[in-house]
């Protein structure tokens, strides 16, 4: 029983996921969101950042204004993703591999000053 | 042998002292004769502050003026600027664009440190909502230029700096721009409580080369859609937020210059900037402030040049040609939210309409209900602003939640969620329990988020079919203090 815990835990990755830089409002006002998500998608591949990105339009966005955050299929632009604080790009961007305790900060780029 | 050495080093640096002090009069004279009629041959306009040093015509054996000295003593003493640094600053020409929350403490900041030539750039003119944070202007600008009083305060700061000023542009330009003239960009950005800071196009190598730093549109290919483009005036500043993110444009610039790093001047043999710096740990980072956070200042590892960028790639198509002749419309590029019209003249009154109504019937206060008489006035405005100020017996529904709301049924892989959408959201409910035959009015600040909520009642099925009216006020509030009430607050 002990082992089947174990084994269901090896099978979860926690997350720290955050949003600032105003996107936070499409997330309930929350900047910082613990995630659980399963280590494999349905097709039993690695879950990777677009995983990532479609379960917090399904299961965490409350707001329905998905465009805001979503656009063809990926972040739209203007949204920049950085894992463990880097830019996206230099991990692989969406096809990047989450790992367990990773940081993902999705921030909106400003454009007053 | 090193005496000899010595000597030349000197004479060198001596000459090129007094290579930017040239520079730097001829500059000044430049600007003072194109603001004044011109003077008769021969009369050098000079202002009051170089003429002790005119009037010394001996070369000194000092490279800085002796007020310079004391001006920058505090920071010449500091390994990282020196004198050679401070040579550097001198030097140096930088171009402020926009004179706003940012410019104002960023240009202080440079002016105060002696950057020897400095562009002006902006179109705006000062106004009383600017002052909480643009530091450089006050009460007694409202009106006039940004540029002519961010000159007026500079040269009161520091008259050894040339001011110069030209017309307003765009992100995407600016780092094109840049990229093309081989210029660093130290790039900023502020809004609500939240700022950035980037250093792009640094280091600052020819288009093509993809060790050069990377620069604005290689992490922002595409512009964002302009609906999600929030400005100061809409989602509001805290000023010293703006005013730390100018700050650090200033550090950063600082930084770059007084190195001595930042010529990469094209030569014969190509651009040359000293040492090539390529490993990845010294990759450029980006900064992250958000005040309300746990963590306000985060760096991140930005990215490196976009092997197709448009701009500083091989695959480049903008040239110098393209922004010359204009063929580039960055406008065009970035979108632009045109004025909303959502809806029908029937759809919408003028503010002097609606007042008129108000006086007539009078507004239905939800607790009133039972009067079946006057009409429901909602406020979409965010909570925060109707606070501030609101219309007598006005309701407030934030367009957001307006928007939030769906009429129409889940999708079935949605089903789980179904059942906590399934309540109808707590302000619909209120509105369905007041008289269905009250008319609707619905005000905004300006009058677009009021016409895209009328859209949406009407959708969710609160005009009854056709038989209820919901309309509009025109211009929403600023109508209503333009036409109505001069008392109403202008925030």
């Amino acid at each position: 029983m002990a082992e089947a815990e174990k084994s269901e835990a090896q099978d979860v990755i926690t997350l720290k996921v955050e949003f600032t830089g105003g996107l936070e409002m499409l997330f309930s006002n929350i900047k910082e969101h613990k995630l659980s998500l399963p280590a494999k998608d349905e097709q039993d591949k690695a879950t990777t950042v677009n995983y990532l990105v479609d379960y917090l339009c399904k299961k965490v966005m409350k707001d329905r204004r998905k465009e805001l955050f979503v656009q063809d299929g990926t972040v739209r632009p203007g949204i920049l993703v950085l894992i463990n604080d880097a830019d996206w790009e230099l991990e692989g961007e969406g096809s990047y591999e989450l790992q367990p305790e990773d940081n993902i900060l999705f921030v909106s780029t400003l454009h007053g000053g | 042998m090193a005496d000899i050495d010595n000597l030349v080093e000197n004479l060198r640096r001596e000459i090129s002292i007094c290579e930017d002090q040239l520079k730097s009069l001829k500059a000044q004279l430049a600007a003072t004769e194109s603001r004044k009629p011109p003077t008769k041959n021969g009369e050098l306009p000079h202002s009051p502050e170089s003429a002790p040093e005119s009037a010394d015509s001996k070369v000194s054996q000092w490279p800085l003026l002796s007020e310079e000295y004391e001006r920058y003593g505090r920071q010449l003493i500091m390994p990282e600027v020196g004198l050679k640094g401070q040579l550097h600053l001198k030097g140096s020409s930088i171009l402020i664009i926009g004179i706003g929350g940012l410019g104002c403490p960023a240009v202080a900041y440079l002016a105060g440190a002696g950057v020897g030539t400095i562009g002006l750039c902006d179109g705006d003119y000062v106004e009383r909502s600017n002052l909480h944070r643009q530091i450089l202007h006050n009460t007694y600008k409202i009106g006039i230029s940004k540029v002519d009083s961010a000159i007026d305060y500079l040269k009161a700061l520091n008259p050894n700096v040339t001011y110069c000023t030209d017309t307003p542009a765009s992100r995407y330009l600016i780092s094109d721009t840049c990229v093309l003239l081989g210029k660093p960009l130290v790039s900023a950005s502020a809004l609500q409580t939240n700022g950035q800071l980037n250093v792009f196009n640094f280091p600052a190598r020819p288009v093509g080369d993809l060790t050069g730093g990377p620069c604005y549109r290689c992490m922002f290919p595409k512009p964002p859609p302009p609906e999600s483009v929030l400005t100061c005036g809409e989602g509001g500043i805290l000023g010293p937020v703006v005013g730390v993110m100018g700050v650090l444009q200033a550090l950063e610039a600082i930084k770059l210059i007084a190195s001595g790093n930042i010529h990469c001047r094209l030569t014969d043999q190509g651009y040359s900037d000293g040492e090539r710096v390529s490993d990845d740990s010294q990759a450029p980072q980006g900064l992250i402030f958000s005040a309300y956070s746990s963590t306000p200042f985060r760096s991140f590892k930005m990215r490196r040049r976009r092997g197709n960028c448009a701009a500083c790639s091989s695959h480049a198509i903008i040239t110098r040609e393209s922004l010359r002749s204009g063929s580039m419309d960055y406008a065009q590029f970035c979108g632009a939210i045109s004025p909303i019209s959502a809806l029908s003249t029937d759809e919408r009154v003028s503010a002097e309409e609606y007042a008129a109504i108000e006086r007539s019937k009078g507004v239905n206060l939800s607790r009133n209900k039972s009067s079946g008489y006057g009409h429901i006035l909602i406020d979409t405005r965010d909570k925060v602003q109707f606070e501030l100020c609101s219309l007598k017996d006005s309701i407030n529904v934030p367009y957001a939640e307006i928007s939030a709301s769906d009429a129409s049924p889940h999708g079935v892989e949605e089903l789980e969620e179904q059942e906590e959408h399934e309540k109808e959201a707590d302000w619909l409910q209120m509105i369905r329990k007041m008289p269905s035959d009250a008319p609707i009015y619905v005000v905004c600040r300006l009058g677009n988020d009021s016409q895209l909520a009328v859209r949406k009642l009407k959708e969710l099925g609160l005009d009854e079919s056709g038989t209820r009216q919901i309309r509009d006020i025109k211009g929403g509030l600023k109508a209503w203090r333009d036409k109505v009430d001069h008392n109403f607050p202008n925030y």
